[in-house]
């Protein structure tokens, strides 16, 4: 008990103290985990998209499998990437193991189920007489797509923060394709697994308690998003 | 809303964009995989700090065991190794994929366990000692048995692990026949800290490096029980990937970096740390030891020979 105490006291002092290195640690999170929740998200939007609106066969056999991939472990994901980026695997040439630039593709691939499994829930969730009205002014698929997309926007939204959310709290890509590179590739979740094989406990639970305040703010936006929506109808 | 949405993606888009750029500027990066020993006590953190601001360059860090290293170094994803197995090393050389074995390091491996020491094995050598914790270990004992003897093993494939089957080879034992044997061998599949931790947790016998157990030392009730001798010995080694294998690898400044790891400021960085926090160094250089740590005049020599040439 006492060390998640004195954990807190010690979360409190590094970000009153803007403790450079955490800060660094804490920016660099955010922005690759933010990057690859954009990057995944701009594929699987309308990727989910186009999966809710067309009919074809396996389709209930595909949605399946996306939403099996949603609990696929962290590490699977890391070493599949790991295999494909590495220099004697198939997109070696590219220089992206170690970087986190790789961390970001990584990571992308591995929240993408959660995206467009999320965005087929919640376009599914958009009326039908929506859809109809679109597609009886004569709009395209496309148009359709992004009607609906714009009307549900909330929902689909709040799939990336989700994204944005596991990329931010996964140690298993961060790990193997960052390798957690003191200035470079290291993040929050790969800092607090160093640290708490090197003993340093407190500052590994200041480092969680930092990480769980990132999450809070993040629920915060996305419950803030919900609520105007309900103002507004 | 949407618009808000858009600008934060545009404003990501171009962060994203002069980040990339910013890295294809930003001087070379050579990549260095590490077992943990060298990383985990804050070594190598000084090594590169001293290391970037010579050379303007950036050593990038990835530290796991000696296994993952040797890997990443097969695989053409790092430029250097440092790496402490003696036997895979040659091997790595062997094989063509690392140019050469240099010594940059030593300690001794400590064989650790409960005070009392309930296997009575203080004062013999490491490989006695291991057949007498299996004897007297490997027999039925009752959960709550006070005398009870237990083993952790990293059981990682590091370099650790490998000096522990090393030590069960001697004491001739068959390895894969001893890890089945019972309850009393506990395997952690962990690095070196989370294995200290479960052998003190269940008061057992492990084997550590020196510089870790050192830096862990204030949370453990185990202590040293057999420490030195040359079977315990440990060596730490650098060597730089073959651009015969990668031509990817950076090897001209590979070559620069084990040239400053053996250079008299180098090894002088590596004899003193550790004095300030530990009260003792927790490393020794490699630096006119180089007979009594088993490597040749070759492996010491200062600067290296060794050519980057891929022809």
């Amino acid at each position: 008990m006492e060390e998640i105490y004195s954990g807190l006291l010690r979360a409190l002092d590094l970000i009153a103290a803007r403790d450079p290195q955490v800060v660094e640690i804490t920016l660099r999170a955010i922005f690759i985990s933010l990057s690859s929740a954009f990057l995944a998200g701009i594929i699987c939007i309308p990727l989910g998209g186009i999966i809710e609106f067309r009919q074809f066969w396996g389709k209930r056999a595909l949605i399946n499998l996306i939403q099996t991939f949603y609990s696929l472990p962290t590490v699977t994901v890391g070493l599949l990437v790991f295999l494909l980026i590495s220099h004697s695997g198939p997109l070696g040439g590219l220089n992206l193991l170690f970087s986190p630039t790789g961390m970001i593709f990584g990571q992308a691939i591995l929240v993408s189920p959660i995206m467009i499994g999320l965005t087929i829930t919640a376009l599914a969730g958009v009326s039908t007489p929506i859809r109809d009205t679109a597609k009886s002014l004569g709009a395209t698929e496309m148009q359709i797509i992004i009607t609906v997309i714009k009307e549900a926007r909330v929902a689909v939204m709040a799939a990336v923060l989700l994204g944005f959310g596991r990329a931010l709290s996964e140690v298993g890509v961060a790990m193997m394709i960052g390798g957690n590179i003191r200035g470079y590739t290291r993040v929050l979740t790969t800092a607090i697994a160093l640290e708490t094989s090197m003993g340093n406990l407190e500052l590994s639970m200041a480092l969680g308690i930092i990480l769980i305040f990132i999450s809070l703010a993040i629920n915060l936006l996305l419950n803030r998003f919900q609520g105007r929506k309900e103002w507004r109808s | 809303m949407a618009r808000n949405f858009l600008m934060m993606a545009l404003v990501l888009m171009t962060l994203s964009v002069l980040c990339s750029a910013a890295g294809a500027v930003d001087g070379e990066r050579l990549k260095v995989a590490t077992t943990t020993s060298l990383q985990d006590t804050g070594l190598l953190d000084l090594i590169k700090d001293k290391f970037d601001e010579k050379y303007n360059v950036s050593l990038d860090v990835v530290s796991g065991g000696t296994g993952i290293a040797i890997q990443y170094g097969e695989r053409g994803d790092v430029d250097v190794l440092m790496v402490h197995d003696k036997e895979r090393e040659l091997k790595f050389i062997k094989d063509g994929q690392g140019l050469e074995r240099r010594c940059i390091a030593y300690n001794y491996f400590l064989l650790i366990g409960p005070k009392d020491d309930p296997a009575g094995i203080k004062g013999m050598n490491a490989s006695s000692a291991m057949a007498s914790i299996m004897a007297k270990g490997n027999i039925l004992w009752l959960d709550a048995d006070p005398s009870k003897v237990m083993f952790v093993s990293r059981g990682d494939n590091s370099g650790t692990h490998a000096r522990e089957k090393l030590l069960w080879k001697k004491a001739g034992y068959n390895y894969d026949a001893v890890k089945s044997s019972g309850p009393w061998y506990i395997e952690a599949g962990q690095g070196m800290g989370a294995t200290l931790n479960m052998a003190n947790e269940k008061q057992a016998y492990t084997i550590s490096d020196m510089s870790t157990f050192m830096a862990y030392q204030g949370n453990l009730t185990l202590v040293p029980i057999i420490e030195g001798g040359s079977d315990l010995l440990n060596v730490y080694v650098a060597m730089a990937v073959n651009p015969k294998k990668h031509p990817n690898v950076n090897c001209e400044l590979a070559n620069e970096f084990i040239n400053y790891l053996v250079s008299d400021e180098g090894q002088d960085l590596i004899a003193g740390y550790g004095t300030e926090k530990f009260g003792t160094p927790l490393f020794s250089a490699a630096r006119g030891n180089c007979e009594l740590i088993g490597c040749s005049a070759a492996e010491c020599a200062v600067p290296t020979s060794a050519s980057c040439a891929t022809a």
